[in-house]
């Protein structure tokens, strides 16, 4: 299984696997316009792309596990894995940026234009331009709620996140000093700790929609505050069950000290989502 | 996908499925190159016959063929399936077809992700025309989607959405896999200032692609939960703001127009210096130039929004800006004339579309300029002489740039030359009736007709009527070009490797037709 066995660039056999995925997108595309319109069985339609989508990404990736097993990726078709992961993060960031932006955007400039423009104050005199907000039109219909306070869960899930950064490091010198060992603790405790992040941020959402009012539709505010902490959690989701899929390849035996850029990939993501989430931290839950 | 395909692999002898299959399990770039072509040619069909009804309900003032709804599903419709269905996937088949074989890789750095890219297309494909038949009908917003109008609308909308997310990832995946083709699959000793200029564009679209095409995503996901799931990014109501969408929009938008143009720069810059039997005049201020050009385009994007009540810092700011842009995009007209200066040139159909592509892009940017003054945008905006300006580099640009790249090619690609008479038919016929239909618009718009609207003022006719007739030549006139392209499939002399005398690269060291793998070992470039 030594790495440069071939200096031939590995080119992949026909694959069914990407018109697999194809026909999942547009089952699970047809499926949800269904579910969001009411049509009878929308629901299972999209169930069905979806798990569609599932057969290809265990049958996809199992193929690129096994091709990487079998030594068949030289040093050149690493090099590519290295270069695809960073700008798929970098896509990542930039999907990031449009909501951020938005947040910014309504912040900084146009919530405080609400306040400021003559029309507003005709249309809803009473209504002060601060914030967190619902708006103006919100607020006179009796829109209340309560934003979300930094120090308590939030605060918990940051120090979570970050201890997790440092156990997928520790788990990553493990494994480059082919002490397994350490490999597999440092990823198991990894895992526990996205799990229980998501278990928290579950929480929170749940004492949101309950006891504080704060709902996606609670203005720009919830819209901001539940579009960017839903995304992440949802990246977390993802980083927690890559990290799951480490964890059992570790347990299996894969992986050398010098050959296991899936781990790296992983760790980069982790790390990646680590980063949004200070960002999250600061910019949504603290300067409120 | 068996083991035993997998298998196959060591030994070296791969596995071809025949038929259908073949094309639906590819990991070949130049089938995918092949597939990504012919997509591209039927949105031009689809998108073009939207054009011509659009045009024959312009024929004459008053409305006379359809609904005004479903003139705006055609507007809006032929928007979208151009630029995501025609153009963008016909650049992107060049892509796949020509930077393996310039630069002597043996395919894509990721063949099968590359397959995934292409079978995405005709998946959205089949969402956004397909919502024609949906009750309400497809998407009246303009291509633009801006709230709140594009918040009102029914069925086809939320498809149109998926839609879209759904094109992005086939982008954001295509480009992955052409700059880390770019960036790790070269031939030894091709450094990169050594690059075919064609290569050096796509790198740098590639990279503006992955950098908006995930903020095309966000603003259209915040469109489908303002649509459906009760958030108010764009509700003024809910403290959100209509005019933040276009913020994100145009942020992606600007960059996307680069997107449309820059590969068509790079095929331009490999025809001019074949035909004039010269090298590329200022390889590297072309480079310089494309990558200015990509940095630029991310802080103009308010140029589109002069109407909505920017404040006058931004105003000048995203004024100033966007006139800066004239400096590299001069840079490279200056560039492609000074390679045809004193050349040996001769005519043949790439070179007459290259060399109308330099005389006309040039208008649809001396256009761009006026439309940049923000004092002058203001009377202009929204009106006809928009449509001609984004006509002119899109069509005579881009679209040109796809033609004269077919026919610079297709000789490498069939095995056979084209039929040159027949194609400079198709040559002539095209610029003369683009410019009927497209520059009588810069006085429709000047005397100030608005677009997007089926009826008009009984002034505006003639003009009208004389666009119209052009657009039916135009139109028609691309049967020629299907012909000539069959034409060149089924037969034809035979290509030699180096099909045209002063071309220069590696993809002209190989056979004609290039076979179906090529550069399995890497050349040496010296």
């Amino acid at each position: 299984m030594s790495l440069a066995q071939t200096d031939r660039y590995y080119l992949p056999q026909p694959s069914l696997w990407p018109i697999i995925g194809s026909v999942a997108l547009l089952t699970m595309a047809v499926g949800g316009v269904m579910t969001i319109h009411d049509v009878n069985h929308g629901g299972w339609v999209l169930l069905a792309g979806v798990a569609i989508l599932f057969f290809m990404m265990f049958g996809w990736f199992g193929e690129v596990i096994r091709d990487s097993e079998a030594g068949r990726y030289n040093k050149q078709v690493d090099s590519s894995f290295r270069w695809s992961m960073s700008w798929f993060i970098f896509s990542e960031v930039m999907f990031f940026a449009a909501f951020f932006g938005a947040l910014f955007y309504t912040r900084v400039l146009s919530v405080p234009w609400l306040g400021e423009s003559d029309t507003m104050q005709q249309l809803w005199p009473t209504f002060k331009a601060t914030w967190p907000t619902a708006g103006p039109g919100l607020t006179a219909d009796g829109m209340k709620f309560t934003p979300m306070e930094a120090w308590g869960i939030p605060a918990i899930n940051t120090l979570l996140l970050l201890s997790s950064g440092v156990t997928v490091t520790w788990a990553h010198w493990g494994l480059k000093r082919n002490n397994r060992a350490q490999l597999i603790l440092g990823l198991a405790m990894t895992v526990a700790l996205g799990a229980t992040f998501l278990g928290l941020q579950a929480f929170e959402y749940h004492h949101a929609y309950t006891k504080m009012g704060l709902t996606l539709g609670a203005g720009v505010y919830g819209a901001t505050f539940f579009m960017l902490t839903g995304f992440h959690g949802f990246h977390v989701l993802v980083g927690t069950t890559m990290l799951i899929v480490m964890l059992l390849r570790s347990i299996a035996g894969h992986f050398t000290p010098e050959h296991h850029f899936a781990f790296e990939a992983v760790s980069w993501y982790w790390h990646f989502v680590d980063v949004v989430w200070v960002l999250l931290f600061v910019l949504v839950y603290w300067l409120i | 996908m068996s083991d035993a395909a997998t298998d196959h692999a060591d030994h070296g002898h791969p596995v071809h499925p025949t038929g259908i299959m073949r094309w639906l399990t590819t990991t070949n770039h130049k089938d995918i190159g092949t597939m990504y072509l012919w997509f591209a040619l039927i949105m031009l069909f689809s998108a073009g016959t939207m054009a011509l009804l659009i045009r024959a309900e312009l024929f004459h003032p008053g409305l006379q063929l359809m609904r005004p709804d479903f003139f705006n599903q055609l507007t809006t419709m032929h928007g979208l399936i151009m630029i995501f269905g025609a153009i963008m996937p016909a650049f992107t088949g060049f892509a796949n077809w020509q930077i393996p074989l310039m630069l002597g890789a043996p395919d894509m750095a990721f063949p099968r992700m590359n397959n995934w890219s292409f079978w995405l297309l005709p998946v959205a494909g089949v969402m956004l025309l397909g919502s024609f038949w949906l009750p309400g009908g497809a998407v009246a917003g303009g291509w633009t989607m801006y709230p709140p109008l594009f918040i009102q609308g029914g069925v086809s909308y939320d498809l149109t959405i998926l839609a879209i997310h759904i094109m992005g990832l086939s982008s954001i995946m295509g480009s992955i896999n052409i700059i880390t083709t770019i960036l790790n699959m070269r031939a030894p000793g091709l450094t990169l200032m050594k690059m075919p200029l064609f290569c050096w564009t796509w790198l740098i679209t590639a990279y503006l692609l992955i950098a908006t095409m995930p903020v095309l995503a966000g603003a259209v996901t915040m469109l489908l939960t303002d649509r459906n799931f009760g958030t108010h990014f764009f509700n003024a109501a809910g403290g959100g703001d209509p005019v933040m969408f276009q913020h994100i929009f145009w942020f992606f938008g600007h960059p996307e127009v680069y997107i449309l143009i820059l590969p068509a720069f790079g095929i331009v810059s490999q025809i001019i210096p074949t035909f004039a039997r010269k090298p590329l005049f200022g390889y590297a201020s072309m480079v310089y130039a494309t990558a200015s050009i990509a940095i630029l385009s991310f802080i103009v994007w308010a140029h589109h929004m002069f109407a909505v009540g920017l404040p006058v810092a931004a105003q000048l700011f995203f004024m100033f800006s966007t006139m800066l842009i004239a400096v590299p995009t001069g840079v490279k007209v200056f560039n492609w004339v000074a390679t045809m200066w004193k050349g040996s040139l001769t005519f043949e159909t790439p070179m007459l579309f290259a060399i109308a592509f330099v005389c006309l892009f040039t208008i649809g940017g001396f256009s761009g300029l006026v439309l940049a003054m923000a004092p002058v945008d203001i009377q202009l905006q929204d009106t006809y002489y928009v449509v001609a300006h984004f006509h002119y580099v899109l069509v005579s640009g881009a679209l040109f740039a796809i033609f004269a790249g077919i026919y610079f090619w297709l000789p490498k690609w069939t095995g056979h030359m084209y039929n040159e008479t027949l194609g400079k038919i198709h040559f002539w016929f095209s610029v003369v009736g683009m410019n009927i239909v497209f520059f009588p618009m810069h006085f429709l718009g000047l005397a100030g007709m608005p677009r997007r609207i089926p009826d008009y003022a009984l002034q505006f006719t003639q003009f009208n009527q004389i666009a119209s007739v052009g657009a039916y030549i135009f139109g028609f006139s691309q049967l020629i070009f299907v012909a000539v392209v069959l034409k060149a499939i089924r037969g034809g002399a035979k290509a030699p490797d180096r099909v045209w005398e002063g071309a220069e690269g590696l993809e002209w060291t190989v056979p004609s037709p290039a076979p179906y793998h090529t550069f399995e070992t890497a050349p040496v470039v010296k």
